[in-house]
């Protein structure tokens, strides 16, 4: 273990982890956008989706990045220039602080922190503040709205968010992502280890939070309040145009990508396959080609994820911005501290 | 005092704490938004002026006129069989319904009669467009919410009313196809046949659109207690057509008044509902719309043979006088007061659309709500720009 | 049997649009490499039968929005026996239909004395420039070849 890391230099290695993390966050965006976004939504409405780019449409996302570099760079004259260029960019940012915790394998990551769940719910949490500086500096009434929705929205829902991972930390009791997929992978439900024990099926009521304020911080619908085009027109994002727009286009999918990868880590057994196929014994002994297999493994379970994502984002309408914060703070707040406390209790007990 | 709901009431007194404290300089003042003209949620240009508190809307007021187009002005200065060109264009979803009440004013002043079968065709087609239309309200009232899939599985739907009705008049959205003294052709070979599947599609539609919207329950819970108008207050605000029958005033006037349309030939029921809601005024249109492909359905087996225009003179001259006719539209009650001077066109025609009356209700049902709501509650009434501005 | 929430059939719903979609096919037409047929009736645009036009101007008067140009003169055409008079016959010059400003409402058509005028169903023929929209005779002529036969009337109409 470790050996691939040893021989490239570190500048190698930056440019690898460079090129890594913008294949881990584009590549998700691209696939999304296409199988889901373009194709599934049309099927779904028993049209056929972009037809001419490319066979089957599947180059109509260049065209549409194309279009959208060459529109004009729209600012309002009343905007706060500097903060209204900047929100694009945190936003994506904080997508691709998000990636650097995702282990795609046993020496397939970006940073191995030993604090991993901390670290991804507290850079989770910097898009709130593009959003908020996109809402308020762009000098629009619907954008205001739409900004201080967002930052109400995403807030309330982190809680969830933070408890439902909980649950999870104090199962496999460690903070680093790594070893919880390894906890998942080496353990056992009812002395059956033949699937390892996917936190899924021990942490399922957390499984449905942490999705619910995925969805949430995805401002996707039933919860997309924030940006409710047929109200606010487009929310934060009103007005912006361009390659500003479609920053927060991709920071949009791209994310959704990024929390699906998380979830998959946190309840599906992340990259691993159950370690007593192969028999190895912990994270040390895994071999090599889960560096390979583990990135394909995490991409499936990230589509699949993104599939249930989208399918409710396509069927359903919107909350009211209070029944929404109603749902997050008398339901699924008090839900998540049972779940953390039957969790704790059960814990002690095994 | 009229009932008001609860939220009604903490709104005016938030409207009255809003006026008072805005002299009191540590206090924020409350914010006023414009909706539209230029807004997703207006349909068109209409435009909302909303003063906030916070979420809430304390005063709001419809300005309408952007897209005045003068219909009335315009009917002066064309001759009779010219005017059914214009006036399918003021409610351009089920335009065919607005030629009705018009030919049939004149038919009045003229004091003739279409042939029975064209009566029938002229009831189905009527049907047809309000199908047509109300299909499409169905699917947007989705989009206002942001279901995206409804409305494209409207649309898909709608597509077969509007090739019926291509098929039968030659337009898809203007048919033009209704004259004085009866219609202008009688229906192609195999029309029928083709319209009873239609129908039987079009109930499918209904039954998926219920599941998928008005089963939803984030749907009802947007919808259920809000912009709650009772019934003295839709009467005294002039509403007619489904948002008055949601506030449980059984009034229709396919089945109350005594025209040369052939209603009375089919069996079919008018829905009302006694909670006067968002939820109420679209479940009924939903109904409605399943008991206008009934309507059809039975019609289809009932039309008369016969001729399908009466004598009428090739230059069309409507004596002295003057006559108003509504009809039961798609959105509403519409009527024409039509005054004739013995010319070859109307001397005056005044337009009472449906939307217009139902807009102005807005300022009273707006009070209280939260932005949100206030995409809810206009989709629920339903109005169609031409229609408000003509 | 407990109730199904109605959010999961929506999602049921969705999902089963798709599968059919996948399985028997889409709902839509694409255009330009497919065309839908539009019905016999469908009023794409006005042709004209020019033999037939004796430039009466009564469509041009007729029409709502005033978008037929008509010019014609008298002129004298050899007499049908011979021996006999001249005839007078008029001369159609120019037949302009401006279809930037047509509502597609039929009435011309409908009052044409002679049968000149015909609806087909053709609908290509837009242009990039809105003056271009004004088309002559010559190009209103070309369209008759596209008329269809009027179709068969349903049963019970009468005479």
């Amino acid at each position: 273990m470790h050996q691939l890391a040893v021989e490239i230099p570190y500048w190698g290695q930056s440019i690898f982890r460079v090129l890594g993390g913008l294949v881990a966050v584009l590549l998700p965006a691209g696939g999304i956008v296409y199988l889901f976004l373009f194709k599934m939504m049309s099927f779904m409405q028993s049209r056929l989706g972009p037809m001419e780019a490319g066979p089957f449409g599947s180059m109509q996302l260049l065209a549409e990045v194309g279009k959208w570099l060459q529109k004009e760079d729209i600012q309002p004259d009343n905007a706060d220039k500097t903060i209204f260029k900047m929100a694009p960019v945190v936003v994506l940012l904080s997508t691709f602080l998000l990636i650097v915790v995702v282990p795609f394998g046993p020496d397939a990551f970006f940073a191995d922190l030993d604090a991993g769940v901390f670290y991804f719910l507290a850079v989770g949490s910097v898009s709130v503040l593009g959003i908020l500086m996109a809402g308020w500096s762009s000098a629009n009434k619907y954008s205001l709205l739409g900004g201080l929705r967002a930052a109400g929205q995403l807030i309330a829902y982190e809680l969830p968010m933070v408890l439902a991972t909980l649950g999870v930390v104090i199962q496999a009791g460690s903070m680093n992502l790594n070893r919880i997929v390894e906890v998942q992978n080496t353990g056992e439900i009812f002395g059956i280890g033949i699937l390892g024990n996917p936190f899924i099926l021990t942490q399922g009521v957390g499984f449905l939070i942490f999705m619910i304020a995925v969805q949430a911080e995805l401002t996707q619908p039933p919860f997309d309040m924030p940006i409710a085009e047929s109200e606010l027109v487009s929310g934060y994002m009103t007005e912006y145009s361009g390659f500003r727009f479609l920053m927060f286009f991709i920071a949009e999918f791209a994310t959704a990508g990024v929390f699906a990868f998380i979830a998959s880590v946190l309840f599906l057994g992340g990259w691993g396959v159950p370690f007593t196929w192969f028999g190895w014994e912990n994270l040390d002994d895994v071999a090599w080609w889960m560096n390979v297999v583990g990135p394909l493994i995490m991409f499936t379970k990230m589509m699949g994820l993104v599939l249930i994502i989208m399918w409710v984002r396509f069927s359903s309408p919107r909350f009211r911005e209070d029944q929404l914060q109603t749902f997050a703070w008398k339901f699924l707040i008090p839900l998540s501290l049972a779940n953390i406390a039957v969790t704790a209790i059960l814990k002690v007990v095994f | 005092m009229t009932m008001m709901s609860d939220r009604q009431q903490l709104s005016y007194i938030a409207s009255q704490a809003a006026d008072a404290r805005l002299n009191v300089e540590l206090e924020t003042e409350g914010m006023t938004l414009n909706i539209g003209p230029q807004h997703p949620a207006t349909h068109g240009t209409l435009r909302i002026i909303a003063r906030l508190d916070g979420e809430q809307v304390i005063w709001a007021e419809p300005v309408a006129g952007y897209m005045h187009r003068g219909y009335e002005k315009l009917t002066e200065v064309r001759t009779f069989p010219q005017v059914t060109t214009l006036i399918n264009r003021i409610d351009w979803l089920g335009s065919f319904a607005n030629e009705v009440p018009f030919i049939l004013a004149a038919e009045k002043l003229m004091e003739i009669e279409a042939p029975p079968r064209a009566q029938v065709i002229r009831t189905i087609l009527f049907e047809l467009s309000r199908i047509a239309n109300v299909s499409l309200f169905l699917g947007d009232l989705g989009v206002q919410m942001g279901a995206v899939t409804p409305v494209f599985l409207a649309f898909r739907d709608r597509e077969y009313v509007l090739n019926l009705i291509e098929g039968a008049t030659g337009g898809r959205f203007h048919p033009n196809f209704d004259r004085i003294g009866g219609l202008k052709d009688d229906l192609p070979k195999g029309w029928i046949d083709e319209t009873k599947q239609v129908m039987k599609k079009l109930i499918g539609f209904c039954d998926e659109n219920e599941n998928l919207l008005f089963g939803n329950e984030i749907f009802q819970s947007r919808m259920r207690g809000i912009g709650v108008i009772p019934a003295d207050i839709a009467k005294e605000y002039g509403l007619s057509g489904a948002n008055l029958r949601a506030s449980g005033v059984d009034y229709d006037l396919r089945r109350d008044q005594d025209i040369a349309l052939s209603y009375d030939l089919a069996d079919w029921k008018v829905w009302t509902h006694p909670d006067g809601d968002s939820w109420a005024r679209c479940w009924i249109r939903l109904q409605e719309t399943r008991e206008s492909c009934k309507i059809v359905l039975q019609l289809l087996d009932q039309i008369p043979a016969g001729p399908i225009m009466t004598k009428v003179p090739r230059i069309i001259k409507v004596p002295e006088g003057e006559a108003y006719v509504s009809t039961e539209n798609p959105l509403g009650e519409m009527g024409y007061y039509v005054a004739s001077k013995g010319g070859l066109g109307p001397f005056r025609v005044k337009i009472r659309s449906a939307s217009f009356s139902n807009m102005s209700i807005t300022p009273w049902v707006l009070k209280g709500v939260y932005v949100p709501d206030i995409v809810t509650i206009l989709a629920s009434l339903y109005f169609i720009l031409g229609d408000i501005d003509r | 049997m407990p109730k199904i929430p109605g959010m999961f059939k929506g999602l049921g719903i969705t999902m089963g649009t798709l599968g059919r979609t996948l399985k028997d096919g889409h709902d839509v037409t694409q255009y330009p490499h497919e065309k839908e047929a539009p019905p016999v009736r469908a009023r794409g645009v006005i042709a004209l039968h020019e033999d037939n036009c004796t430039a009466c101007m009564l469509c041009s008067r007729s029409c709502p929005d005033w978008c037929i140009y008509i010019e014609g003169h008298k002129q004298l055409a050899p007499p049908r026996r011979a021996g006999g008079k001249p005839r007078q016959v008029n001369h159609l010059d120019r037949f302009d239909i401006d279809y930037a400003l047509c509502m597609y409402c039929g009435i011309c058509v409908e009052v044409c004395p002679f049968d000149a005028l015909f609806w087909s169903p053709e609908y290509e023929y837009s242009e990039p420039k809105i003056a271009d929209l004004l088309h002559d005779k010559s190009k209103l002529g070309e369209w008759m070849e596209t008329v269809p036969e009027a179709p068969e009337l349903e049963a019970g109409a009468g005479k």
